[in-house]
């Protein structure tokens, strides 16, 4: 096993690991879709990393919290669902990034590029999506309840706003470090997948969780071996393990 | 005579530039059952929000003790939550609460141990209701908020469910908010009503005392009898 190979097994495990973790919660607030637009987003500043040579997530992380404001802003000032809102954002981000994306280098950017993470971003991919970790775990029963009722868990004393504001800096780190995973175009799949399996085969929160996590887990660690064995893309490769994992829980599911 | 706990003057909730409750006074003591009737779009529910700090508001609301509230919302039903995989004990951790305390509140509302592995969202509409009684109360509040408590259940389950709730206000000394639209609840369980209508008509009193055919009405915008036995 090279070094270059445990850099991005490193990364890929915590970051599909951690957005795993995070997509249980993504999946009760039914808001995985949004990840997908925001990783769409993201591909301007993608671009932008490619074009002028530094990481791809810390290209993509400003674009990907200027589309959770500009959501919020629109869904306050507008009204609109939020599947109309992230048509538009989805729109924006593909158009903008296409117009100076480099048609050479537009692979990474679309669909990840893992497979050459340097020891720095491996580090910046460990310690993020470990804080990202530790603060859904920490933050998760308070984010559940407001998902399930949000007046609720107010007069339960329940701060909303601040969690609110914890689970969206979760999402924009998560999605902005999934980019470099499985790229701008399959980050919700990071985020969905994952949890939609461990909800088909859970009977208990804490049980849907920890599968979630694991799937996430078993995905990137086969996607990216086979990736380097195959020669073929990581971001794919990943996001086709962890739907094989869903289609074998799909008889499984508890309804 | 009771203290007064709450005192509500010149209240007004406006939403998206419309008034829904306009310059609205009275006062609430310690241990009312207070039911808020009236009917569809008379802004009950609005007044509730605003009087748990939910929805913004101008004029004057004032506790004389700091509450510690419980609140029953509207809609919160057993398919709230179907699509989570979400036991009963799952949700009183929700709120940190240990299985053996869980079990003390749930069996208080006359739910068994056995419902703590069920999910939560598989519970009939009774026993949802139920469980969220107990998980109300399992925060110790001195002032339930109940908005339409009894609508995802049948008429014998509503009954279990206020007779429930009357068992707790009278145990813990509750003051209780009760949002309804339905006349036999003032009667079999208020101390007070406070009427809202669409037209701006109000009262507030002792149910017997103040909801006389003309009131009822006056608030229903039509002819209104019943009959109190």
């Amino acid at each position: 096993m090279t070094f270059q190979l445990v850099l991005s097994l490193v990364a890929g495990v915590f970051i599909a690991g951690s957005a795993a973790y995070l997509g249980t919660l993504m999946l009760s607030k039914k808001m995985a879709v949004v990840a997908g637009p925001l990783g769409h987003l993201a591909l301007p500043g993608a671009a932008l990393a490619l074009v002028y040579g530094f990481s791809i997530s810390l290209g993509a992380f400003p674009f990907v919290v200027a589309g959770i404001l500009l959501i919020w802003l629109l869904e306050i000032r507008t009204k609109l669902h939020m599947e109309a809102l992230t048509a538009i954002v989805f729109a924006t981000g593909v158009a903008a990034a296409f117009l100076f994306l480099p048609i050479d280098k537009a692979e990474a950017a679309l669909v990840g590029d893992i497979s050459k993470i340097g020891v720095h971003a491996t580090i910046a991919s460990v310690i993020l999506s470990g804080l990202v970790l530790i603060a859904v775990r920490h933050c998760y029963p308070e984010i559940m309840l407001i998902s399930i009722h949000e007046d609720l868990a107010k007069t339960e004393g329940i701060n909303v706003k601040l969690y609110n504001l914890v689970y969206l800096s979760a999402i924009a780190i998560i999605v902005a470090l999934g980019v470099d995973l499985v790229g701008g175009l399959m980050t919700a799949a990071l985020v969905a997948i994952p949890a939609a399996a461990a909800r088909n085969i859970s009977r208990t929160i804490v049980h849907y969780g920890v599968s979630s996590g694991v799937f996430g887990v078993i995905s990137a660690i086969i996607g990216i071996l086979v990736s380097t064995y195959a020669g073929l893309p990581a971001g794919p490769l990943v996001i086709l393990t962890s739907s094989t994992i869903f289609l074998i829980t799909v008889p499984l599911a508890k309804v | 005579m009771s203290e007064i706990l709450l005192e509500v003057r010149n209240f007004q909730v406006t939403l998206d530039g419309s008034p829904i409750v306009s310059d609205l006074s009275f006062n609430v003591e310690e241990g009312e059952f207070l039911t808020i009737l009236g009917p569809n779009g008379s802004g009950k529910t609005v007044l509730v929000k605003a009087l748990l700090g939910l929805l913004p508001h101008s004029g004057d609301l004032i506790w004389h003790r700091e509450p510690r509230v419980g609140y029953l919302p509207q809609g919160l039903n057993q398919m709230s939550v179907r699509d989570l995989p979400l036991t009963v004990e799952d949700f009183f951790a929700l709120k940190k609460l240990q299985r053996a305390e869980a079990l003390n509140f749930l069996m208080s509302v006359g739910l068994k141990d056995d419902v703590l592995k069920m999910r939560a969202g598989y519970l009939s509409g009774g026993e949802f209701q139920r469980m969220l009684i107990a998980w109300v109360l399992a925060s110790r509040p001195n002032v339930l908020f109940l908005d339409e408590p009894t609508t995802a259940v049948d008429i014998a389950g509503g009954e279990t469910i206020y007779s429930l709730l009357k068992e707790a206000w009278r145990a813990q000394k509750l003051t209780v908010f009760n949002v309804t639209h339905d006349l036999n609840i003032v009667f079999a369980h208020s101390t007070h009503v406070l009427c809202l209508s669409r037209f701006g008509r109000r009262c507030y009193g002792a149910p017997k005392e103040v909801l006389t055919p003309a009131v009822l009405s006056d608030i229903y915008g039509a002819e209104i009898r019943f009959y109190t036995h």
